[in-house]
């Protein structure tokens, strides 16, 4: 017989592991693919999880005996697979930049969501196993399953500060595996000695064996890194790790690297050596080399970011990415009096400050500096301050921002709200200025514009246009807000600088049109004509003509990146192949790719097997029950999705974000399904429906969260990071609590009236949660995250009504 | 006849028969490729024809003829070759590709090529580019800075017949001095910034041509000019007729 204590311990390492597996490949693909895979990892560990659910209804009979074996045996395949699927995944051909061109990259696409979808589908058997088989101590088991998997989320994000991703990949595999010997005593004798033998192999290869090379990442070749490696002479320095990303340090002696984006036409200077280094394979940002003389970075002066020094003397600044250190050099050959610089990652500041220190000049021990690790936005709330000058630097990659794979980055630096922060700390005639890659036809330089406009006019300025300027290179814009109208001196400046160095004026205050598109000559003056349409009162015209999404940026809607537009896609697809490829958002069409992927394989792996069962309920009884789980699989997705993306702002990274708040949903759902039986008890048969007052419960919740989180979140973003945490935690408990409740009450209830029906219970909320997960997204991009915790309001709303009478 | 006989006989005539169908298929082959290059030449023209005045003006009649005689399928890898003459940028190893047909078209049209023209590239990648500019200029001359591609892209022009290209592995950002200056530059890596020295080594009068954008899709084209008087002015080339507002076609 199955002891318990085993079954549960053992539960609580799987659950552990398969969480930490979804978080550790969503970094290990942002690593050798890009960012928006996250979504699909998600999706992909719920269709697990779904899948799962339907083998176990459909064998039940043949599994059930079998409990220990088959647990074990799933233990088994789980840690095996999470390694062998990291290695076959990051083997599938598939090129991301490659789908406009040819369909077969949709193939891969597909192989290796199937291939992650294995190792999920093995946790999630062990789990749907031990829930089926021990009925009586269903709530226990699921909370040490829900227990489990909250710890895993925040040990993953420990175990990759302390470990490699590979290693930390290495210790998820060993926790599954002593799952599968937890459970090894209860398999028979015979049988037990093979599963002993297979156990001790795997822990023998897992930790000595892995055949060479297996492990290693395989970048995809048109990332960043890899190009830059391809380069004669050029070698890996070093290279780090930790939950924000890898960074990779390269040089490059024959041929140096020569990062100086916007450089003007018409300079004599060049850019010193260089070292550059890599987050997570992309997004190159270089160390240059500084040996106290001011005169090798003469160069810096010919870049269009240099404009705001032109305007200001001595100014103190603030720089919000300082990446590897280039904008603080920039500051110090401008002879800013003090600067502070923000740096998300503390290894880029490490690299800079300390490592490389040597060959970056000492810049950070300069007097001046002051180099702060942080996220952007908290950094600058919780400064009393006031600065002459707030710099955004120019941190992603031109190629990322070139195929349009950002679609999907949240950024909270680009947001009206962001905006309006920083110009709540400038002096008077202090300037915020943003640099962003120029691309043709306008997006990034337009749609800032159309942000900047809108918190000047936030702010209570009257006449924004008399305070903003913009200038351009070839591939670089520069935006400066004044805090103030710019004076005549100040616009002759900007003029003169832009004339000398062959840059062109793109907006400043009565700015006549002949002077736009005079030396890099587009097609029309497109920036110019925007600008002046944004400030006029046809804007909103203007905005909705336009086929690009410019619609500022908010908290709410925080995808800057985001530019796609339905409508313009018949013209820009028709044009994909004529050289209009760079017109098409390629990041938001593979977002509808997973969506549609997460469809097909739901249907095909979770509701088509369940239909091959016999009918067992009458259709009406059968509609109005699968509704109400199909719904609340959307609607707990829904509100977790939305708090996540909440989050990252108050947390400060993505990552940080998925952890606190999947562990906190997940534990605190686990106690609140818990203690569900005894609110049955309690109320059902009364006046209202434990449902109905859960569900009051959770709308109450969330619609104070929804009105007071911005203000909360404001008040206390420049709290330290545990406070932060146990503050995320505290607020997220007792919404997570009551929405852990309905689901276990409807299948107590369904166990009670249709017990044959909790296949499909599971199936459908399964299926729901799956594709939810891209939906969310889609929805958030589309109409902000109020938008979706309110649907998701609604579909609780709906769920109680449907849960009213009996099912 | 023993069976070892037999079994060398049956042998030969398998080889035999192996060399014939090989040889056979390599005509197939060629007189398809043949065939398939013309009509992406037609696509080529076509889409031209369709971006119309974003060009300037249309992609000269030699330069469609270069692109009609440069074997593209001899520039790609095995595993490629099929569709060597889709209108497509493809993956020819090393992350690096072979640029679509129509932005080599559009490309080298800017230039403005010459016969008399003394022509720098910076990053040969497979050579295609300079194979292309061959026939239409006096010398190309093509630096890369990936070593095995800088190697084979000397091995197959040589092989080919491409006389007029010489290339070097080195680096691209001080040109190439002692055959400078010259009378255009085509720039295919990208960069963060237009090299100094390489506006210094174009003559007056010369253009440069640099594409914007990844690797599988070009924005748009950097057109520089250098003016008699040593002037830079410069124009971005959009590959397609697109206006972004709408209801203004």
């Amino acid at each position: 017989m199955t002891q318990l204590r085993f079954v549960l311990l053992a539960t609580f390492l799987i659950s552990s592991a398969a969480i930490g597996y979804e978080i550790l490949l969503m970094r290990l693909l942002s690593i050798v693919q890009w960012h928006h895979f996250a979504y699909m990892i998600i999706s992909l560990a719920l269709l697990g999880y779904g899948a799962s659910g339907t083998v176990i209804a459909l064998g039940r009979r043949v599994l059930e005996p079998r409990f220990a074996l088959v647990f074990a045996t799933s233990g088994l395949l789980f840690s095996v697979t999470m390694v062998a699927c990291f290695a076959i995944g990051q083997r599938v051909p598939f090129n991301a930049l490659e789908i406009v061109w040819n369909p077969r990259q949709l193939i891969y696409l597909t192989g290796i969501y199937l291939v992650f979808f294995v190792p999920f589908f093995f946790a999630a058997s062990c789990v749907g196993l031990a829930l089926t088989c021990l009925k009586a101590h269903i709530s226990r088991i699921y909370f040490f399953d829900l227990l489990g998997a909250g710890i895993g989320a925040a040990m993953i994000v420990v175990a990759l500060f302390l470990l490699s991703p590979q290693n930390a990949l290495r210790l998820l595999a060993v926790l599954a595996l002593s799952a599968s010997v937890l459970m090894s005593p209860a398999v028979p004798l015979l049988i037990r000695k093979r599963l002993m033998l297979a156990q001790g192999v795997c822990v023998a290869v897992l930790l000595f064996g892995l055949p060479q090379g297996w492990l290693d990442f395989r970048i995809s070749p048109f990332k960043g890194l890899s190009q830059a490696l391809q380069v004669i002479d050029t070698k890996v320095l070093a290279q780090y790790s930790n939950p924000l990303g890898l960074v990779t340090v390269v040089e490059s002696p024959t041929i140096p690297f020569r990062d100086a984006p916007g450089l003007s036409l018409n300079t004599q200077s060049e850019p010193p050596e260089q070292l550059a280094i890599f987050t997570d394979a992309d997004a190159m940002s270089v160390i240059t080399r500084y040996d106290g003389n001011l005169e090798s970075l003469a160069y810096m002066d010919d870049v269009t970011a240099a404009l705001p020094y032109q305007l200001l003397d001595g100014p103190r600044v603030l720089i919000l990415g300082a990446g590897g250190g280039t904008d603080v050099l920039s500051a110090l050959y401008h002879g800013a009096r003090e600067i502070d610089a923000v740096e998300l990652n503390p290894l880029m500041r490490k690299l800079v400050g300390e490592t490389y220190a040597d060959f970056a000049g000492h810049l950070y021990e300069d007097d001046r500096v002051n180099v702060h690790a942080g996220e952007a936005r908290g950094f600058v709330a919780r400064q009393s301050g006031h600065y002459d000058l707030i710099q955004i630097a120019l941190l992603d990659s031109f190629s990322a921002s070139g195929s349009g794979v950002q679609t999907l980055n949240e950024s909270y630096l680009y947001t009206i709200e962001g905006v309006e922060e920083y110009l709540r700390h400038l002096e008077p005639g202090g300037m915020l200025a943003i640099t962003r890659w120029l691309r043709i036809p306008p997006r990034d330089s337009l749609k800032l514009f159309a942000t900047a406009v809108e918190a000047l006019r936030r702010t209570g300025v009257d006449a924004p246009g008399r305070q903003l300027a913009l200038i351009r290179s070839w591939n670089t814009s520069t935006l400066l807000v004044r805090n103030g109208e710019f004076t005549a001196q100040e616009i002759g400046s900007i003029r003169e600088f832009s004339r000398s160095r062959s840059f062109d004026t793109a907006f400043y205050p009565s700015m006549p049109a002949g002077e736009a598109n005079r030396y890099n000559i587009l097609a029309e003056p497109y920036i110019f004509e925007g600008a002046t349409a944004l400030l006029s009162d046809r804007a909103g015209v203007f905005i909705e003509r336009y086929k690009f999404d410019i619609t500022p940026a908010t908290d709410n809607r925080p995808y800057f990146f985001h530019y796609f537009k339905w409508s313009s896609l018949p013209e820009t697809f028709a044009l994909r192949k004529r050289g209009g490829a760079g017109l098409i958002e390629w990041g938001y069409l593979i977002l509808i790719a997973t969506l549609a992927q997460a469809l097909v394989a739901g249907v095909v792996l979770i509701l088509v097997p369940l239909l091959l069962r016999k009918r067992d309920a009458q259709g009406g009884r059968r509609a109005r029950m699968g509704s109400y789980f199909f719904v609340l699989g959307f609607a707990f997705m829904f509100v977790e999705m939305a708090f996540i993306q909440k989050f990252i702002l108050f947390l400060s990274h993505p990552l940080y974000s998925v952890a606190v708040v999947l562990s906190g949903f997940l534990v605190f759902a686990g106690m609140g399904s818990g203690y569900s039986t005894r609110l049955v008890q309690r109320f059902d048969g009364g006046k209202y429906s434990s449902v109905t007052i859960v569900v009051a419960a959770i709308s109450g919740i969330t619609l104070i969260y929804v009105l007071l989180l911005p203000e909360l979140f404001a008040r206390f973003v420049g709290l330290p990071d545990a406070l932060k945490v146990s503050l995320a935690l505290f607020l997220i408990a007792p919404l997570a609590f009551c929405m852990g409740m309905p689901f276990p009450i409807g299948l107590n209830r369904l166990a009670e009236e249709a017990a044959d029906f909790i296949p499909w219970a599971w199936g459908l909320n399964g299926f729901a949660s799956v594709v939810s997960v891209s939906l969310a997204t889609l929805l958030a991009i589309e109409f902000g995250f109020t938008a979706v915790v309110l649907l998701a309001l609604g579909l609780y709303i709906s769920a109680a009504a449907l849960i009213k009478s009996k099912l | 006849m023993n069976s070892c006989q037999k079994i060398c006989q049956v042998g030969a005539g398998a080889l035999l028969a192996l060399l014939l169908g090989l040889s056979w298929t390599s005509r197939a082959d060629e007189s398809s490729f043949a065939a398939e290059r013309s009509d992406m030449v037609a696509e080529v023209e076509l889409y031209a024809l369709l971006a119309g005045d974003t060009m300037g003006e249309a992609v000269a009649e030699s330069v469609l003829a270069s692109l009609g005689i440069v074997e593209r399928h001899e520039f790609v890898p095995d595993t490629q070759k099929r569709f060597a003459y889709e209108n497509r940028p493809l993956p020819i190893g090393h992350g690096q590709t072979i640029s679509q047909p129509y932005i080599v078209a559009l490309m080298t049209n800017l230039l403005e090529p010459d016969k008399d023209d003394i022509v720098l590239e910076i990053g040969t990648g497979s050579g295609y580019q300079a194979a292309i500019l061959s026939g239409l200029v006096k010398q190309v001359y093509s630096i890369e800075i990936v070593p095995p591609l800088a190697h084979e892209a000397e091995a197959r022009l040589e092989r080919l017949g491409y006389d007029n290209v010489t290339t070097r592995l080195g680096d691209g950002y001080y040109g190439w001095e002692e055959h400078a200056p010259f009378d255009s530059i085509v720039v295919t890596a990208a960069a963060s910034h237009v090299p100094p020295p390489l506006v210094k080594q174009l003559r007056p009068g010369g253009r440069m041509v640099i594409p914007v954008g990844g690797r599988f899709m070009t924005q748009q084209l950097l057109l520089i000019e250098k003016t008699e008087q040593g002037e830079v002015k410069s124009w971005q080339i959009a590959a397609v007729r697109f206006v972004p507002l709408t209801g203004e076609h």
